[in-house]
């Protein structure tokens, strides 16, 4: 093993399972906060459980997702230190500015907001769950503004061997991150609200509190129609912009080794031999390419091979083929977990206005199950994302090969990687069964009743005391 | 005063910042095995950082952006040098930032007690490993002409760096007991403060060994003499004057003093840094100056500004969160309000 894919494979883990949390946290807490400015503005108390319900279901997806974040900030310097001196000018301040301007507010008022519900006024309370709202929003701002100059860099120049910024603009205004973010944002509306969605419809399905996860769902369900639809709008905006700006990926996502005719046609299933670099079958539907690139049913993209061509000519000799196969599944996994869930959404609402909702129990079996989708489709989003970038780091400047850090051994990202993995393990397994036990308890539990109990220590003094 | 020079000092009052508040948390978190005799004894100990240990910990997550953003040479250089170190302090703040969460919402006996042993390693070793971090740091490490750190393990672990190490738990030990006696009462308000008592004697014997290895360990009193003896003597006295509020109950005095030997131990070792912001033991021009590894004129003044626009910001709803949370935390008080 070396050095090299040892630590890619722990920047996949790592990104990868913080990546489950996120965007659950950022879609709860913007969900909580209209939850609880209902329960401000209609002021009846099934919005005020909701919030406190689904609270606790998000206290938990943060505070994983906060100490896998550590990592993050951590490991562009242990890992990837000749990455961080090419590009630490630029990559470094919107970092720092996630820190300083989202991560305190986010740390900060959660506090408030979680030990804060009798301490503070019913507007004051609503203020602060928005200010997390708002912080954790700001921090995938952030992130991705950092993320989309490694993807479409601009507004620099290099000096001695380094990337030094010139306009900081571009970082705020790189056609990529306005993409991506808002992508990524509805992304998160779409996952918490398919997770909300499915809590409630077993729920719903044993005719446990129904009238609240009846509330829940039909709430859940705008969710997820609003952030699938947005989250693929821009999605599909993002793949047509990723075609001007990384054409391998988009190449690759599509797995078009050749150059396609005009109109281009879609692959809806292929198989590839990825060592001949060509299409072994495929299914296809005529022109649907064209439309995906152009928005409309002519036009040709250029394929895998004549792109692998120009950049040995720009760039020398070496690999520039990202896993095409991999790639293109997790693009139809992506699309296809989406797309999916729009209808289920939509199935959903007419089941409601009918009112046979409860009677579907097959329906709400399938939302059950389908809470896995959204993390699926998540990550395939980021393997895209990131994979589909390979080799580089920054697009087209700077390659993986060259950021990796000079001083790290074999044994040292071993043992961080085993560690790392094992506590994933660890915590994916806790984070599982707690918000189980939330949910079987369900919202009218009696009110800590069993965080009370081991307040007094049964052997202790004041168990003898009454 | 020119940026490089403003930004190595934004990142040490960022640590200061860390070590002020993290400190005391880390503090609490270690008291939590050294003070209670029972689980609601534990309960209220961490009721009174529940609500604030996550924003404290940001301080450090900003001081390592800043870093990387002002100085990434010295980012790439240290984070990437001390490799094992930094994966222990990751593993130790996950298992530690979880904890929170985790140990209230298990049922069985045994997994609660193992969550609150996971707080309590949690809290012990980062605090000691940063200052292994930070008193090998300035000792010097095997830095090359390329900026690269090739350390092992005993470069990391020396006398002086298991001392510093040392010195600063000890010091946020009592800074969190300190904590405990200003936001409890009852019985262990009252046992925090008499350990803190006793504590201070170790300190005085910690810090003098801390002092005279440094003397011996680092160039700081050649070059610096003057300012560096007046940096110890100023952290002995604002020890003893700790000390004696901790004996007459001013609580608060003592909080705030013990805080502030902590920021002291940081300015004597960014002071006795400065200009450098690495030490090769290799070959002394070898090590790293601000100027070396400082980002573009470009980003340090675009960072100023973003930063002294921020954190008046950060340091007054922070300050708001403490006030809201002042009330001293009983026994019978539920931690969790949900």
């Amino acid at each position: 093993m070396d050095v090299l894919v040892l630590s890619r494979l722990q920047f996949a883990l790592t990104t990868v399972f913080h990546f489950f949390f996120v965007p659950v946290s950022v879609g709860l807490a913007f969900s909580v906060a209209v939850m609880q400015t209902l329960y401000f503005v209609k002021k009846q108390d099934i919005y005020k459980d909701m919030a406190r319900f689904w609270g606790k279901i998000f206290i938990l997806s943060f505070s994983v997702g906060v100490v896998t974040g550590i990592i993050q900030e951590f490991q562009f310097g242990m890992n990837w230190s000749e990455y961080s001196r090419f590009v630490g000018d630029i990559f470094g301040a919107p970092l720092a500015i996630e820190a300083l301007l989202a991560f305190f507010i986010e740390s900060t008022f959660i506090g408030l907001w979680l030990f804060g519900w009798n301490k503070f006024s019913k507007g004051v309370h609503l203020v602060i769950i928005w200010l997390v709202a708002i912080g954790s929003t700001l921090s995938a701002f952030w992130i991705l503004a950092a993320n989309s100059f490694m993807q479409h860099p601009g507004g620099y120049s290099i000096e001695n061997g380094q990337a030094i910024l010139n306009d900081f603009s571009y970082i705020l205004t790189n056609s990529h991150l306005w993409l991506q973010f808002p992508h990524m944002w509805f992304g998160a509306l779409l996952t918490a609200g398919s997770l909300i969605a499915g809590l409630s419809a077993i729920k719903i399905m044993r005719q446990k509190d129904s009238a609240f996860f009846k509330k829940s769902f039909s709430f859940s369900l705008v969710l997820v129609l609003i952030g699938g639809l947005l989250a693929t709008i821009f999605g599909h905006a993002q793949t047509q912009n990723i075609l001007a700006t990384q054409p391998m990926k988009f190449a690759v996502i599509e797995a078009q080794y050749e150059d396609s005719k005009d109109p281009a046609s879609l692959a809806i299933i292929v198989w590839v031999d990825e060592d001949a670099k060509e299409r072994i079958w495929a299914i296809e539907i005529p022109s649907m390419l064209s439309f995906m690139a152009y928005n409309k049913f002519s036009g040709d993209v250029q394929g895998i091979n004549s792109i692998e061509q120009q950049l040995i000519e720009d760039n020398g000799q070496g690999s520039y083929i990202p896993p095409v196969l991999a790639l293109f599944l997790s693009f139809r996994l992506m699309t296809a977990g989406a797309l999916g869930f729009i209808a289920l959404a939509i199935l959903g609402f007419l089941l409601m206005k009918f009112k046979r909702l409860e009677r579907s129990k097959w329906y709400l079996l399938i939302m059950g199950i389908a809470i896995v989708c959204p993390f699926m489709v998540n990550s395939a989003g980021w393997l895209i994302t990131e994979l589909g970038r390979y080799p580089w780091t920054v697009y087209g400047v700077f390659t993986i090969e060259q950021s990796v850090s000079q001083n790290a051994t074999v044994g040292g990202v071993l043992f961080s990687l085993c560690s790392f993995f094992l506590i994933f393990i660890v915590l994916a397994i806790i984070f599982i069964l707690l918000v189980r036990r939330e949910w079987q308890k369900g919202p009218y539990h009696e009110q800590g009743h069993d965080e009370h109990a081991y307040l007094i220590d049964p052997y202790g003094e004041e168990a003898f005391i009454k | 005063m020119n940026l490089q020079i403003i930004w190595f000092i934004l990142i040490a009052v960022l640590f200061i910042g860390f070590f002020f508040l993290e400190g005391f948390d880390f503090g609490v978190g270690i008291a939590t095995r050294l003070i209670t005799k029972d689980r609601s004894e534990r309960n209220q100990l961490i009721g009174t950082i529940a609500p604030f240990w996550d924003g404290n910990e940001v301080w450090l997550l900003s001081a390592g952006g800043a870093i990387f953003a002002a100085f990434p040479h010295w980012y790439a250089t240290m984070f990437s040098g001390y490799y094992i170190p930094l994966t222990i302090v990751l593993l130790a703040l996950i298992l530690r930032g979880v904890s929170f969460e985790f140990r209230m919402k298990m049922h069985s006996e045994r997994a609660r007690n193992l969550w609150d042993w996971f707080l309590f390693i949690g809290s012990l070793l980062p605090p000691f490993l940063l200052g292994v971090l930070f008193t090998s740091l300035v000792k010097g490490m095997p830095i090359d002409e390329n900026m690269t750190m090739y350390a092992g393990f005993w470069d990391y672990i020396s006398l002086y760096s298991v001392v510093g190490g040392v010195a600063v738990t000890l010091l946020c030990l009592l800074h969190g007991l300190n904590f405990i006696s200003l936001r409890t009462n009852g019985i262990v308000r009252t046992r925090a403060s008499e350990l803190s008592n006793k504590l201070y004697y170790l300190l005085y014997a910690g810090l003098a060994i801390f002092v005279l290895l440094t003397i011996f360990n680092t160039d700081f009193y050649k070059d610096k003499t003057a300012l560096m003896i007046l940096l110890s003597v100023a952290i002995v006295i604002i020890s003893t004057i700790t000390h004696s509020c901790v004996i007459r109950r001013k609580e608060a005095f003592a909080f705030l003093f013990s805080g502030l030997s902590l920021c002291m131990v940081v300015v004597l070792l960014f002071s006795g840094l400065f200009p450098r912001v690495t030490v090769s033991s290799i070959d002394p021009s070898y090590s790293m100056d601000i100027y070396m590894a400082s980002s573009s004129p470009y980003t340090l003044k675009l960072m100023t500004i973003v930063a002294f626009c921020i954190l008046p910001f950060v340091l007054a709803y922070q300050g708001w969160s403490y006030y809201i949370f002042r009330k001293r935390v009983s026994k019978a008080d539920r931690i969790n309000n949900q």
